[in-house]
C-alpha cells in the first residue's frame, strides 16, 4: 500500500525566504526565488524582455495600490466589503498575462489581479463591492466573466464554455479560477471529470492561500491539491503562486496545451492570502502572526523589484514612476467611488428577463406610481 | 395532422428545433444511443452527432453549470433531467447562476436553457420518480416555467421554448407520454407564455395544467352529466403567469377551483387563489379552492392513488364550490 503523504507537507512554505528548517517542495516550480534570483526550471523555459519585465512589475504595484485604496474606501464607509488580494497579485497577473486575446476567464470573487490584465475598469470591480450593480463589466468583450460567489460554480461554466470552443473549432482556452476551499465543492469535482471525459480546453487555476476564510487547507484535502488532478486524469502542477515569472511560465504553457487539443491542466498556485477574507474578517482568531511574518518574505512585488535593481533591468526613477503612477490611480479610484451616482429605482426590474413579463413590468409601473405619490416627487 | 404520442411529439419537437437552428445542443444523461430513459431523444444521436447530443456524465449539476457555459458562447442547451426527484443536484447551478446571470450581466449573457423535466406520478414508480417540484421554479425569478398536457402543445411549446431567449423549466407530464392525439404541424401555435380555454362551461373555472388537465376534462365531462356546466383552463404557463383568460372566466362563472398534483402547501393553487381573489374579489361566489396532493412526502406506489387527484376528489371540490 502506498503511504499517503502527510497533510502537514502541504503547508510547507515556498524555498527560500530564511526558512530552512522546513522542508523543500521538490515538485513546486520556481522561477524567481523570494531572494530575487533568477533560476531556471527543466520543463518550464521563459524567455522574457526586460520591458515585459517591467510591465508585470507595474502590474504588480498598481493592482495592491488599488487593493490598498479599496480596503480604505472600505474603512471609511464607500464599499459595503472589499474582498483584498493581498498577497496574491503574483499569482493573478501571471495567471491574466496568460491569457490570450481569445481565451476567456471566469473568476471567484477575488481576481482584482485577473481583471487589471484583462482591462476591467477597476471602478466597475469597486462598483459591485459598492453595491451599485451586480457586474458593471461586459464580460464577452474583454474575455472576463463576472465574479461568482458561489463557491465554485464557474468551474463547470468554464468546462461549458471550453465544449463550445470544441465545437466552433475556435483556437481558444477557459480559465477557471478557484481556491483551496472550493476543490471541496462537488461541482469542482464534477467540472474537474467532465473537462477530462471531454477533453475540453480548459485550465483549472487553484489559488492555494491556506485558509478557507478561517478554515486551514488541512480540512479540505489530505493530499496536496495538484496530485488530485492525476485520479481525473489530466495533469497538475504545483507552481510557487507568489513568483510571477512561473505563474506566467506554468499558465502559459497550460493554456497553449488546452489550445492545442490535449485536454485540461490543473495548477495549483501555492501562495497565501496576507490579508483578511475580505474586510468583515478578523483573521487574528484563527492564525498566528508569525505564519504572516513568514510569508511577508516571500513577498510576491518585493522578489521581483529586487531582481529588477539588481540586475540593473529597472532603475529608481522607473520605480519612483510605477509609485507616481499607483497615486493617480487611487486618487482617480477614490474619486470616481464618491462620485459614482446611486442607480435608479427602476433598474432592478429591468434585467431579469430578455424578455420582459407582464407581472414584472406591472410591479414596475406600480413602483413608480408609488414613489410619485410623495410630497415633492419628480413628476 | 398527424396522430402522435405526447413522447414522440416532443421526439419531433427537438428534432424540428435542432434542424432550425445548428446552435441547439442536446444534454443529459442516457439521451444518445439509448434515446433516453423515456425515449424522448430517440434516433437524435444518430442523426445529429455526439457534438449536439450529449451524453453526459451521470452529474445534474455538471449538465446545468456545464450548459452556463454553452449559452456564453452562443449555443442553446436543452438540457434532460432524467426524473423529477433528480433535479435537486442541479437546483444550486438552476437558481444561483441559470437564473441570476441574465440580471448580473444587465443583458450582456442571455441563458437561452431549457430543462426538461418528466414529472408528476401514477406510473408506479420508487421514489424520487413521481414528484411535482415546480412550485421551487415557479417561485425562481429569472425563470420561466411551464409545463404541456397533450401532444400538440408539447410539439410546439418544446420549440418555443428552446427559441425563448430566457431560462425555461419544462414539465412533461410522464405518466401522459404515451396519450395520443392529432397533431397539425402546419398550424401557427399560440404564444408558448398563455394559458387556454379547452372546454366552454358556466357555473365554476376549473384550472390544471400538466397531467391534471385530463383528469380535469374527465370531471368536467362527468359534472355535465349531473346539470353543472364546468370551463376547464389548461394553464400551459406557470411563470409567468397568464391569468387573463382566468379572470376573464371567473368573472362569468364565479366559482373557481386550481388542480395540481402537487402538495398544496405554497403550491401554484396558492398563488393562483390569491391573485384571482384579488382581482375577481366582487364576482365570486365561492373562496377559490384548490386540489392538490396531501402535505406529506411522496407515498410508496401502493398509495400513490390515493395521494394524486383524482376524477372523484376534483368533483368533491367541485360540489363544494358550488355549494357555498
Amino acid at each position: 500500500m502506498t503511504a499517503v503523504p502527510d497533510v502537514r507537507e502541504m503547508v510547507d512554505p515556498v524555498p527560500g525566504a530564511g526558512a530552512p528548517h522546513l522542508p523543500a517542495q521538490p515538485d513546486l516550480v520556481q522561477l524567481l526565488t523570494p531572494e530575487g534570483e533568477r533560476v531556471e526550471h527543466p520543463d518550464y523555459a521563459l524567455e522574457i524582455g526586460d520591458d515585459e519585465l517591467r510591465a508585470l512589475y507595474r502590474d504588480l504595484a498598481l493592482v495592491r495600490r488599488w487593493d490598498v485604496e479599496a480596503t480604505a474606501l472600505q474603512r471609511q464607509g464607500e464599499l459595503g466589503i472589499w474582498a483584498s488580494l493581498l498577497g496574491q497579485e503574483a499569482a493573478q497577473i501571471g495567471a491574466g498575462r496568460a491569457l490570450g486575446a481569445d481565451d476567456m476567464a471566469f473568476p471567484t470573487y477575488r481576481e482584482h489581479g485577473v481583471a487589471w490584465a484583462r482591462g476591467v475598469d477597476p471602478l466597475h470591480v469597486i462598483s459591485l463591492f459598492r453595491g451599485n450593480d451586480l457586474g458593471g463589466w461586459d464580460p464577452v468583450q474583454l474575455g472576463f466573466n463576472l465574479y461568482t460567489v458561489v463557491i465554485g460554480a464557474q468551474c463547470l461554466h468554464a468546462t461549458g464554455y471550453a465544449m463550445g470552443i470544441q465545437r466552433d473549432g475556435a483556437d481558444a482556452a477557459a480559465l477557471a479560477f478557484l481556491g483551496d476551499g472550493a476543490t471541496s465543492q462537488g461541482e469542482v469535482n464534477e467540472a474537474l471529470i467532465w473537462a477530462s471525459t471531454f477533453d475540453a480546453p480548459v485550465v483549472f487555476f487553484c489559488q492555494n492561500n491556506q485558509y478557507a476564510i478561517s478554515v486551514p487547507i488541512e480540512r479540505q484535502s489530505k493530499v496536496p491539491l495538484f496530485q488530485r488532478a492525476a485520479g481525473f486524469g489530466f495533469p497538475g502542477v504545483r507552481v510557487d503562486g507568489n513568483d510571477v515569472l512561473a505563474v506566467l511560465a506554468v499558465t502559459r504553457a497550460a493554456l497553449a496545451r488546452a489550445r492545442e487539443g490535449s485536454g485540461p491542466t490543473f495548477i495549483e498556485a501555492f501562495t497565501y492570502r496576507m490579508g483578511a477574507h475580505t474586510t468583515s474578517d478578523d483573521p487574528t482568531r484563527y492564525r498566528l502572526a508569525g505564519e504572516l511574518e513568514e510569508w511577508k518574505l516571500r513577498d510576491p512585488i518585493a522578489r521581483v523589484k529586487a531582481y529588477l535593481s539588481r540586475s540593473g533591468k529597472a532603475d529608481a526613477a522607473f520605480f519612483d514612476a510605477v509609485d507616481a503612477e499607483g497615486d493617480e490611480l487611487a486618487v482617480r479610484i477614490r474619486k470616481g467611488t464618491l462620485e459614482m451616482p446611486d442607480p435608479a429605482g427602476t433598474e432592478m426590474f429591468d434585467h431579469v428577463y430578455a424578455e420582459q413579463t407582464e407581472e414584472i413590468a406591472a410591479q414596475r409601473a406600480d413602483f413608480l406610481s408609488y414613489h410619485a405619490g410623495f410630497e415633492g416627487a419628480e413628476q | 395532422m398527424t396522430t402522435l404520442t405526447l413522447g414522440k411529439a416532443l421526439n419531433n419537437g427537438l428534432r424540428k428545433a435542432m434542424e432550425d437552428d445548428p446552435k441547439v445542443v442536446l444534454m443529459g444523461e442516457d439521451i444518445g444511443k439509448l434515446g433516453g430513459v423515456f425515449r424522448i431523444t430517440d434516433g437524435l444521436q444518430k442523426d445529429f452527432g455526439e457534438a449536439r447530443v450529449v451524453d453526459t456524465p451521470l452529474a445534474e449539476a455538471g449538465i446545468l453549470g456545464t450548459a452556463v457555459g454553452l449559452a456564453m458562447r452562443g449555443y442553446r442547451p436543452v438540457c434532460e433531467i432524467q426524473f423529477d426527484g433528480f433535479v435537486f443536484p442541479a437546483y444550486n447551478q438552476i437558481v444561483t447562476q441559470v437564473a441570476k446571470i441574465h440580471a448580473r450581466s444587465r443583458g450582456r449573457l442571455p441563458m437561452p436553457i431549457t430543462i426538461r423535466i418528466p414529472f408528476g406520478g401514477g406510473i408506479g414508480a420508487v421514489e424520487h420518480h413521481s414528484e411535482s417540484p415546480e412550485a421551487y421554479f415557479a417561485h425562481t425569478t429569472g425563470l420561466k416555467v411551464v409545463a404541456v398536457s397533450n401532444p400538440a402543445d408539447a410539439y410546439w411549446m418544446l420549440q418555443q421554448a428552446i427559441a425563448c431567449p430566457d431560462p425555461v423549466v419544462f414539465f412533461e407530464p410522464k405518466r401522459r407520454y404515451w396519450d395520443k392525439a392529432e397533431v397539425d404541424l402546419d398550424v401557427s401555435p399560440p404564444p408558448l407564455f398563455s394559458s387556454r380555454v379547452v372546454r366552454a362551461g358556466d357555473d365554476l373555472t376549473l384550472l390544471a395544467y400538466g397531467p391534471m388537465v385530463k383528469t380535469a376534462l374527465q370531471a368536467a365531462q362527468a359534472a355535465e352529466s349531473d346539470g353543472q356546466s364546468i370551463e376547464v383552463i389548461d394553464l400551459r404557463t406557470l411563470s409567468p403567469l397568464d391569468l387573463g383568460p382566468v379572470e376573464e372566466s371567473v368573472r362569468r362563472t364565479g366559482r373557481c377551483v386550481v388542480v395540481h398534483e402537487a402538495q398544496t402547501n405554497l403550491g401554484l393553487g396558492a398563488e393562483i387563489a390569491a391573485r384571482v381573489t384579488e382581482s375577481c374579489f366582487h364576482s365570486l361566489e365561492a373562496p377559490v379552492l384548490r386540489v392538490g396532493g396531501y402535505d406529506v412526502t411522496y407515498p410508496p406506489s401502493k398509495l400513490e392513488e390515493e395521494y394524486l387527484p383524482d376524477l372523484d376528489r376534483v368533483l368533491h371540490v367541485v360540489d363544494r364550490a358550488m355549494g357555498f
